[in-house]
């Protein structure tokens, strides 16, 4: 095609390709100094017990403490149902809103709010509204729906609550633009082919979504496991919603034992680490490639 | 899309313009047609379901932030629909209690500092990483993608133990550095792609016009990075602004920022009137708003990760 260029190419190709590398470095030393290091650090000063004794006597004492081990589950019964349902709400709300239109532009602009708002403001505001005497427990015991005092806030329901109200968001954004990055032609040529809605989704824009759904539903959990906030605001941080980073928080920042907190989040991090690593495994069953159609 | 695609045959052809391609397209549309009265019954259904969902999921966010701007004008508020009466007296009441003045230009400093460093440190190593192949470019990618898996709170507490042996925890520096280890990846993934998009023959084209690094740099690389930069500096600035759980761990008295002030007067609630605490709150809600509205001028959060192919 353009065999004048032929012999000049490799030359210019070669000579920029090794010097432009370079422009990784910054950042990169920068991720090194400040997560890569501290992170092997704190590996080493967990096995460096405040007060003496064995390497592993941080672990051993969190795995046999009724008061910590436990977080791990209890921080695990929050994360998982609050991740599939953020994931799993937002695919059809996504895939309903997937075509640019006014709709697309109003509810993505109303769901940006809960997202930028943060945790913090959100269990502020969800201590009055659905707190005893605030509006939802109103209209609630109003509509005659349930006639006890309602109960959503300083137990599991409220810190699962207000993992939806900032997950959800984000899941849905995420998703939205996976699914807006589907070539849209593709399925229109499926339906010129006679492929229902249901088999369109199924055959063409799941398939395609699947890489993208399970990085989302990863970053989904990253964030429902990190829940430290709205755990202590708007949960029972003594007892039902004493999560794990409730206890590494309060060994570094009220015991001053670095030592065992460091092991706490090593724990934290290694649940964290195999939960990824088995979603992130899955990918390779997916289909991985272009999503925008041969021809730009 | 399947509406899209068979409207025309359900409209009654009026004129013989409009039935000459309705005959011909008819051969190729009769598998999918017997088909479709049962399924826009089961997507109308679908949708409707969708759509109360995502209503019923709005109208109590929206009431929720009502319910802060209600209290923080109230006079008291107990388990009325709307309170007795109402002033603006707590607003004045939270900026004296909370010393706002400084932790709103606390905040403003960090969070500019983040968006402008990740920002300058991302988007050069993105531009590597999509365009050229490197040895360790499977390290690097790793590198940059763990502070996003792993959550703030697992890595904030070994950072937080380095930042107080070297001195840095409770410094302005100290939380500008906490908070650019998510921004500087979250930067560098969001701009990957969009590098990645951009044709690589623009650059080709440009130097057979030219254009030196710098012009070409200066005229199409920049330009084309522009909506890629302002996108992932939004995000960044709400992220950092909302922020919670590593300057939590690294701030000192003196370098909160307006979310970390706002966790420890909801946390002490009590201490302070609930409506004061709810005044500053709306302080912050109308600061991230304004941003985001700012923001959502120049970019749909949509268009983050790919652009879409409009339909024509």
């Amino acid at each position: 095609m353009s065999s004048p260029t032929l012999p000049n190419a490799p030359l210019p190709a070669a000579v920029p390709r090794d010097a432009k590398a370079w422009l990784v470095s910054p950042a990169l030393i920068f991720i090194l100094a400040l997560f890569v290091y501290p992170f092997v650090y704190g590996l080493v000063l967990s096995f460096q017990p405040m007060n003496g004794g064995s390497a592993f006597a941080n672990y051993i004492a969190f795995f046999t403490d009724t008061a910590m081990w436990p977080t791990i589950i209890v921080t695990l019964k929050l994360a998982v149902p609050a991740t599939i349902i953020n994931v799993g709400l937002s695919v059809p709300v996504a895939f309903a809103l997937r075509r640019n239109s006014p709709y697309q532009k109003f509810v993505t602009t109303l769901l940006v709010i809960p997202v930028t708002l943060g945790t913090v403001l959100i269990a502020d505001g969800m201590l009055t509204y659905f707190g005893p005497n605030g509006w939802f427990s109103q209209a609630v015991h109003g509509l005659h729906l349930y006639s006890d005092e309602v109960r959503l806030t300083h137990n599991y329901w409220g810190v699962l609550i207000s993992l939806i109200v900032s997950g959800f968001p984000f899941a849905f954004l995420l998703t939205l633009s996976y699914v807006t990055g589907i070539d849209p032609t593709l399925a229109r040529a499926a339906a010129t082919l006679g492929a229902s809605p249901w088999e369109q989704f199924r055959q063409i824009y799941l398939p395609l979504l699947m890489p993208g759904l399970t990085m989302a539903a990863c970053l989904s959990f990253v964030q429902a496991f990190s829940v430290f906030p709205s755990a202590v605001l708007l949960g029972a941080p003594a007892g039902p919603t004493r999560v794990i980073s409730i206890a590494a928080a309060e060994a570094a920042f009220e015991s001053y034992d670095y030592s065992l907190a460091s092991a706490i989040a090593m724990v934290m991090g290694f649940v964290q680490l195999l939960v990824v690593a088995g979603m992130l495994s899955t990918r390779r069953f997916f289909y991985t490639g272009p999503v925008t159609g041969g021809k730009g | 899309m399947a509406t899209d695609n068979h409207a025309p045959a359900w409209t009654v052809p009026t004129s013989p313009q409009a039935s000459a391609p309705r005959d011909s397209r008819n051969d190729g549309a009769q598998p999918a047609k017997p088909m479709k009265p049962r399924l826009s019954l089961g997507d109308r259904l679908w949708k409707l379901f969708v759509w109360g969902a995502m209503a019923f999921f709005l109208f109590n966010v929206l009431l929720l932030i009502a319910t802060v701007a209600v209290n923080s004008v109230a006079t008291r508020w107990f388990g009325t629909l709307l309170p007795p009466g109402f002033t603006l007296h707590w607003y004045a009441q939270a900026w004296s209690d909370f010393q706002l003045a400084s932790v709103l230009w606390v905040t403003m400093e960090v969070v500019g500092a983040v968006v402008i460093l990740s920002i300058a440190l991302g988007v050069p190593a993105a531009y590597a990483l999509a365009r050229v192949q490197f040895r360790g470019k499977r390290f690097a990618m790793l590198v940059f993608l763990l502070p996003l898996m792993v959550p703030p709170v697992t890595y904030g507490i070994p950072m937080a133990t380095v930042m107080y042996k070297v001195g840095l925890a409770g410094t302005l520096s100290g939380v500008i550095l906490a908070n650019l280890v998510p921004a500087l990846p979250f930067v560098i993934l969001v701009m990957t792609p969009f590098i990645e998009q951009i044709d690589p023959n623009l650059e080709a084209a440009a130097r057979i016009f030219g254009a030196n690094t710098a012009k070409y740099f200066r005229y199409v690389l920049l330009p084309l990075l522009m909506p890629g930069m302002l996108a992932a500096g939004l995000l960044v600035l709400v992220r950092t602004i909302g922020m919670f759980e590593l300057t939590f761990f690294t701030a000192g008295p003196t370098t909160q920022t307006l979310v970390v002030a706002l966790y420890y007067a909801v946390f002490s609630t009590g201490v302070r009137a609930p409506q004061s605490i709810d005044a500053m709150a709306m302080i912050y809600m109308a600061i991230t708003l304004v941003w985001v509205l700012i923001a959502l001028q120049f970019v749909s959060p949509t268009q983050l990760v790919s652009r879409v192919k409009e339909q024509r």
